[in-house]
Order: structure tokens, then C-alpha cells, then sequence
């Protein structure tokens, strides 16, 4: 496994006060909690100080982190710790204690030295109990909530093993993953949760459903919305264009004299379901660089019959 | 069109959630879900809590209250006004990425 440098991760010194600690941990968590910011490594950041508070953070774990040495053993690789690490240090708390980050499989780091000796209470032989509802993200492209997709999914799950000690295990699980699901939805697959306890049922697994950036298609709940860049003369004149959707291409009609930021919109092209969404074209002029004598003539011509004037509505 | 949809498709979708159901989501109780309803971060259909649903819109959003609370320890004012500002900054986003000038 690999070494963390849990005061890195929080951008303190070793010598930080516990207060110093608190409050760097309250910094990132708040900036990088996966409901404040929807960057793609926000999630990440936000359970790495989770980590790295959940140790810092409590005196006897920090302790017994410390005695691990200041400098990460070999680079951090193949990290093992030393063979009487536990001794001495008991870590109360229980694991999953409140104010970590959900359901929270860390890394093997804090699993093998924090967790895995961890015996979990009441949880004895006689005893049933439903196992816990687990919640995850799902990232989706557009094309695959257009279409509707499978998905397998690789969970990190502590689970409990036969002597009672909590493991890390990789789980595969398939979703199916609906036609026409929006950002924002939840699904439910049953019995995916934690296992239950003594013959108890599981928990279920719920997926909230997020997407991907696309360079084209930006989603608004159901509706999509595609910037379509047209010529000057086809603003002009209006007519028939192709564009791309997620459902394969369409024709558009352009109305005459369409301006820039206008608007057009496709009944239903948007995202399907039961409401189905609409696709919105946004219209973007876009003139093409004049190289030849003949198109510079043209431009020559409108310039002489035409007198428009952009700026008349700007003051001197 | 193929007409027979597979009817576990529709099942696995979260939509409407009964008051208890939105406690078990949430791992929460009664009480708490009511401070939601209170401060207006969900609104409930239906009159009286036995005949509460939950629409998909405030199920995300008593998840968000939910995890705001346990991770950064806001209080149900703050969660609301946190939840309202998110909503504006979201939408003033999909704004800019309409006019090619998302952050």
C-alpha cells in the first residue's frame, strides 16, 4: 500500500496546533464538498482531508501516526508498517464516526492501520439486522442518458469479515442505467447496499446521477441546448440546416433575418421520457475569412446598398 | 418502437418518496425531514405527513441538506440558505454556458 502524507494533504506543518488542524480541514471541506463544487476531483480532494482529518484530527491516531517516521518509507510505495504498529495506541472512536465524509472507504493506508483492528460492537453472533443503504454518483455522457446504457460499476466497500474485522473489498455491480434519466435523479438498486447482518436483508444502493460536460450539448434539466453557428447569408435568408442531436441528425429551418442568440426550438428532440425535453438551437453568425477579389466584391456591394449602422445605438 | 419495456427499468428509478422512505434516504428521522419542511428546503405534496411525497427535486435536495449538515455542520438556516445560493450559482452557470463562457 501506499504512504499518505496526511499533512500534506491538509497543507499543515508537522508542528500544527489541533486547532490549526480543524480549521485547515474546515477550509477544504467546505471548498471541496461534492455538493458545493461539481469539479470532477472535487469529491476526491474532499475524502482525501476526510482522511487525513480523521487522523490529524484525533490526538491518539495522530500520535500514532507520527511514530511512523516524518519522511514517507521508500517513496511512499510499498509502504508496511512496522510489526508491533497498534502498541499502546487505542483508537476509540468508532470508525465511522459522525462528521467524516459518507459511507467512506478510505485508503488501504487508513484501512490496514486505522480500521482493520477495529472489532465492531453489538454486532455478535443471535443478532439480525438490515444492512445499510449505501449512495454513490454515477457519471454519465449525454449520449448514454439519450439512449439508456449498462454500466458496471466498481464499489469500494468495507465489509465485515468472519472474524467480525472490517475489509476493503472491490464489489462489481451492474446498473442499468434508464433511457431519458436526468441529472439530479436517483436509482435504486436493491439489495446492492451493505449486506445484512445474521441473516438480515441488505441495504440498497442508490446512484445519483450526474453528466458529464459534452463540448456540444449543454443539459437543462430535460431540455438541450446546442449553440449552431450558421453563414451570414444563411442568417439572411433563412433555409433549411442539419444539426446534430444526441438522436441523430435533424434538419432546422432558419428563419430569415435570424439573429445571433436566437433561439429555435425542437419540440421533444430533448431528453426522452415521459415529458420529453426540447432541443434548443442557439444561432451564432459566423463570417467567413474574405480571401478572393469576388467575395471582397460582395462585401463591396452590400456596403454600398445597404446602410446599416451596429453602432447607432451606442452614445458618442 | 418496441412496445414491451422492461418494467425493471422503471423500477429502479427513485421517484416519488413517502415521508418514511425519505427518512430511510436520508438516514434521518421524522423530526428532521419536518425542520426541512419548516424552512421550506423541501416541499411535500400531499396534506398531512401520512400522505406526504417527496418529488425527485426536493429527494436531492434533503440529500444535500443531509450532507451539508453531517460534513461542514451547518445549521437548517444555514443548509437553506447554502441550498438557495447553489440553486442561483448553478443556474447563473448554465447561463454563461449558454453565451460559450463557462469558468
Amino acid at each position: 500500500m501506499d504512504y499518505k502524507d496526511y499533512y500534506k494533504a491538509l497543507g499543515v506543518d508537522r508542528t500544527a496546533t489541533q486547532d490549526e488542524i480543524k480549521k485547515a480541514y474546515r477550509k477544504l471541506a467546505r471548498k471541496y464538498h461534492p455538493d458545493v463544487n461539481a469539479d470532477q476531483d472535487a469529491d476526491a480532494k474532499f475524502k482525501e482531508a476526510g482522511e487525513a482529518f480523521a487522523v490529524l484530527g484525533d490526538a491518539e491516531k495522530r500520535a500514532a501516526y507520527d511514530a511512523l517516521g516524518a519522511e514517507p518509507p521508500r517513496g511512499g510505495q510499498g509502504f508496511r508498517p512496522p510489526p508491533d504498529w497498534e502498541q499502546g495506541y487505542q483508537f476509540s472512536d468508532p470508525p465511522h464516526g459522525a462528521g467524516g465524509p459518507e459511507d467512506a472507504a478510505f485508503s488501504d493506508f487508513f484501512e490496514n492501520l486505522f480500521r482493520s483492528g477495529a472489532r465492531a460492537e453489538g454486532r455478535t453472533s443471535g443478532m439480525r439486522a438490515a444492512g445499510q443503504d449505501q449512495h454513490a454518483r454515477v457519471t454519465l455522457d449525454i449520449g448514454d442518458a439519450f439512449n439508456g446504457t449498462s454500466r458496471v460499476l466498481t464499489m469500494r466497500v468495507p465489509e465485515m469479515d468472519d472474524a467480525g474485522r472490517m475489509m476493503l473489498k472491490d464489489r462489481n455491480v451492474s446498473v442499468k442505467i434508464p433511457k431519458g434519466v436526468r441529472e439530479g435523479q436517483h436509482i435504486r438498486l436493491k439489495g446492492k447496499g451493505s449486506p445484512g447482518i445474521g441473516g438480515g436483508p441488505a441495504g440498497d444502493l442508490f446512484l445519483e446521477v450526474a453528466f458529464a460536460p459534452h463540448p456540444t450539448y449543454r443539459i437543462d434539466g430535460r431540455d438541450i441546448y446546442v449553440d449552431l453557428p450558421v453563414t451570414p447569408w444563411e442568417a439572411a435568408l433563412g433555409g433549411k440546416v442539419t444539426m446534430p442531436t444526441p438522436g441523430g441528425e435533424v434538419g432546422i429551418t432558419i428563419p430569415e433575418n435570424a439573429r445571433t442568440g436566437q433561439k429555435l426550438r425542437l419540440k421533444g428532440r430533448g431528453l426522452p421520457g415521459k415529458l420529453a425535453g426540447d432541443l434548443y438551437a442557439v444561432l451564432k453568425i459566423v463570417n467567413p475569412p474574405t480571401t478572393t477579389q469576388a467575395g471582397q466584391a460582395l462585401y463591396e456591394q452590400m456596403a454600398k446598398e445597404m446602410s446599416f449602422d451596429p453602432r447607432k445605438s451606442m452614445e458618442a | 418502437m418496441k412496445k414491451a419495456k422492461s418494467h425493471s427499468d422503471e423500477d429502479n428509478l427513485v421517484d416519488e418518496l413517502t415521508l418514511h422512505e425519505l427518512c430511510r434516504f436520508c438516514d434521518a428521522d421524522e423530526a428532521w425531514v419536518v425542520e426541512l419542511i419548516q424552512h421550506g428546503v423541501v416541499e411535500p405534496h400531499g396534506a398531512g405527513e401520512a400522505e406526504y411525497s417527496f418529488s425527485q427535486i426536493s429527494v436531492l435536495r434533503a440529500k444535500k441538506a443531509r450532507r451539508l449538515e453531517r460534513d461542514l455542520g451547518i445549521n437548517m438556516p444555514g443548509i437553506a440558505l447554502a441550498l438557495d445560493l447553489l440553486e442561483e450559482r448553478d443556474h447563473l452557470r448554465r447561463l454563461l454556458g449558454r453565451f460559450g463562457m463557462a469558468s
